[in-house]
């Protein structure tokens, strides 16, 4: 218990030096752009495809379930899959596979850059070595795990459609009837602070493991499972949270 | 000229330094020496920063970075090069890049002043037109030359190296020994070495520490540690028996 709060003070101490004053400005921007890139580009394919797919089934499982009951109209199905996407398969999905891609991915950049003294060598010129190296990262998964969530939403709906009307479930017009029908912009609020939240938990979780490894090749790839599990386990929590507090 | 006073450093039970003195002149190649295990990486880590020491002092040209606050280090360590043991250079920029790095954060020089400093720094370990290439492309030779362009691209007042020859083949570790000694003598730098190549400490050791178990065991210059016939620091320069049968037949 006590090595748990102590790992919670180190992760905390650690995520405020990330904060401190950058000695350029124009070089953290820099490197924040690098890192939105290799986040947002790197992550893109994926995403779609996954997203796409998660609609598609959605809409074929629902449709399979409303077909015994006709008392319910199919249009209801554009609607049911919107939502679903929105509050949470978009959000929790891709935050989980963004925990897997980008959060193992950092956290074996960083523990690599420990292991062959790169982070030394930067402490040694006289860089904040946490605030160069981590909250650029930061940034990126706060600004693009949002931007991924909103074209996963985009895309799982229209693999809902395109699944719905290859096997005759309902027409275009009936789902896109449901799609659009009591649209509440708070769903979209709730999508977009979950999104950040996840954003924020996937980039410091991982930057934390890889920041802090002692050892070798072993030992990156430890944390680098760390970085995924414990990523994912804050993010199903976080995830309750936010819709226990918010729904 | 840096001064170290009674250096003390434990990692949990292990006591690693055990009250490390020395001075280290301006000018000068001085050479910390030892067995592997002996508290060289150590010191030399506390000397720059990366390792807090458990307590003594550690003087800067009259600047005791032990009262300093995390500002005023910052600074200091603007005054330090280093290469790293494994050359530590940036995976992911070009030569250019990893030598512009410095300059690129802490000067606002323009893209030409910066790039005719990055060329010369190049030049002067010999290896100009290796600009565009990666770490990746170099051998462990370049590597280390890159890492030495790197290190005194800001022209600094203190040269740090951590065994500058690991992993090379003789010949090439004595090009990269020179080299430091030429830079050291050229700019008036205070640099200090860590090695545990016997060639080091002949070819460029004006001023040598020989470490043992935390402790400083030995100090003097490379014409005297050849007068050494016992103890520790004997069987480190002659660690095997075919140099200890070519010592005694070049006796006779």
């Amino acid at each position: 218990m006590i090595k748990l709060f102590e790992t919670i003070g180190e992760f905390l101490i650690l995520i405020r030096r990330a904060f401190r004053k950058p000695e350029k400005f124009s070089m953290y921007s820099k490197e924040a752009f690098r890192q939105c890139h290799d986040f947002g580009i790197g992550s893109l394919a994926i995403i779609a495809i996954v997203a796409t797919f998660v609609g598609a089934v959605s809409a074929v499982q629902f449709a399979y379930q409303l077909r015994t009951i006709s008392l319910v109209p199919m249009w209801w199905i554009g609607s049911i899959v919107r939502k679903g996407m929105i509050l949470e398969l978009a959000p929790t999905i891709s935050a989980l596979l963004l925990a897997g891609k980008v959060g193992s991915n950092i956290s074996s950049e960083l523990g690599t850059m420990r292991i062959s003294e790169q982070i030394d060598a930067y402490e040694i010129m006289g860089v904040n070595t946490a605030g160069y190296l981590i909250s650029p990262k930061l940034v990126a998964g706060v600004l693009m795990v949002p931007m991924l969530v909103v074209i996963a939403v985009f895309l799982g709906i229209l693999g809902g459609w395109g699944a719905g009307v290859m096997g005759n479930y309902y027409t275009t017009t009936e789902y896109f009837r449901g799609v659009t029908d009591n649209f509440i912009v708070r769903d979209v609020n709730i999508m977009l602070v979950k999104s950040v939240l996840f954003g924020f938990i996937i980039s410091s979780i991982s930057c934390f493991k890889g920041f802090t490894v002692e050892g070798g090749a072993i030992e990156i790839g430890q944390a680098s499972t760390q970085a995924v599990v414990y990523s994912s386990i804050a993010i199903v929590i976080v995830n309750f949270l936010v819709a226990f507090l918010m729904l | 000229m840096i001064e170290i006073k009674d250096i003390k450093k434990n990692f949990g039970d292990q006591e690693v330094l055990k009250g490390i003195s020395a001075v280290f002149e301006d000018g000068k190649c001085n050479l910390i020496i030892g067995k592997s295990g002996s508290g060289k990486t150590v010191t030399l880590k506390c000397m720059v920063g990366l390792f807090e020491p458990d307590s003594g002092s550690i003087i800067y040209d009259g600047r005791n970075t032990m009262d300093m606050d995390f500002k005023e280090r910052k600074a200091i360590r603007r005054e330090i090069g280093m290469l790293f043991q494994g050359t530590a250079l940036f995976d992911s920029m070009s030569v250019e890049e990893n030598i512009r790095f410095p300059l690129d954060m802490f000067t606002s020089k323009t893209m030409e002043e910066k790039q005719q400093r990055v060329n010369f720094c190049l030049k002067r370990v010999n290896m100009d037109g290796t600009n565009k290439k990666y770490p990746g492309e170099l051998s462990g030779g370049m590597k280390k030359r890159v890492g030495i362009a790197r290190a005194i691209v800001m022209n600094p007042r203190y040269l740090f190296c951590d065994e500058p020859n690991s992993g090379l083949d003789p010949k090439t570790s004595i090009v990269i020994d020179h080299l430091i000694k030429e830079i050291t003598e050229e700019f008036n730098i205070t640099t200090i070495v860590n090695t545990h190549d016997m060639n080091s400490v002949m070819g460029i050791g004006d001023n040598v520490l020989f470490l043992h178990d935390g402790y400083k065991y030995w100090e003097g210059t490379n014409k005297e540690i050849m007068q050494i016939t016992e103890g520790e620091l004997f069987d480190f320069i002659f660690a095997s028996d075919f140099l200890k049968d070519l010592r005694a037949h070049a006796k006779y």
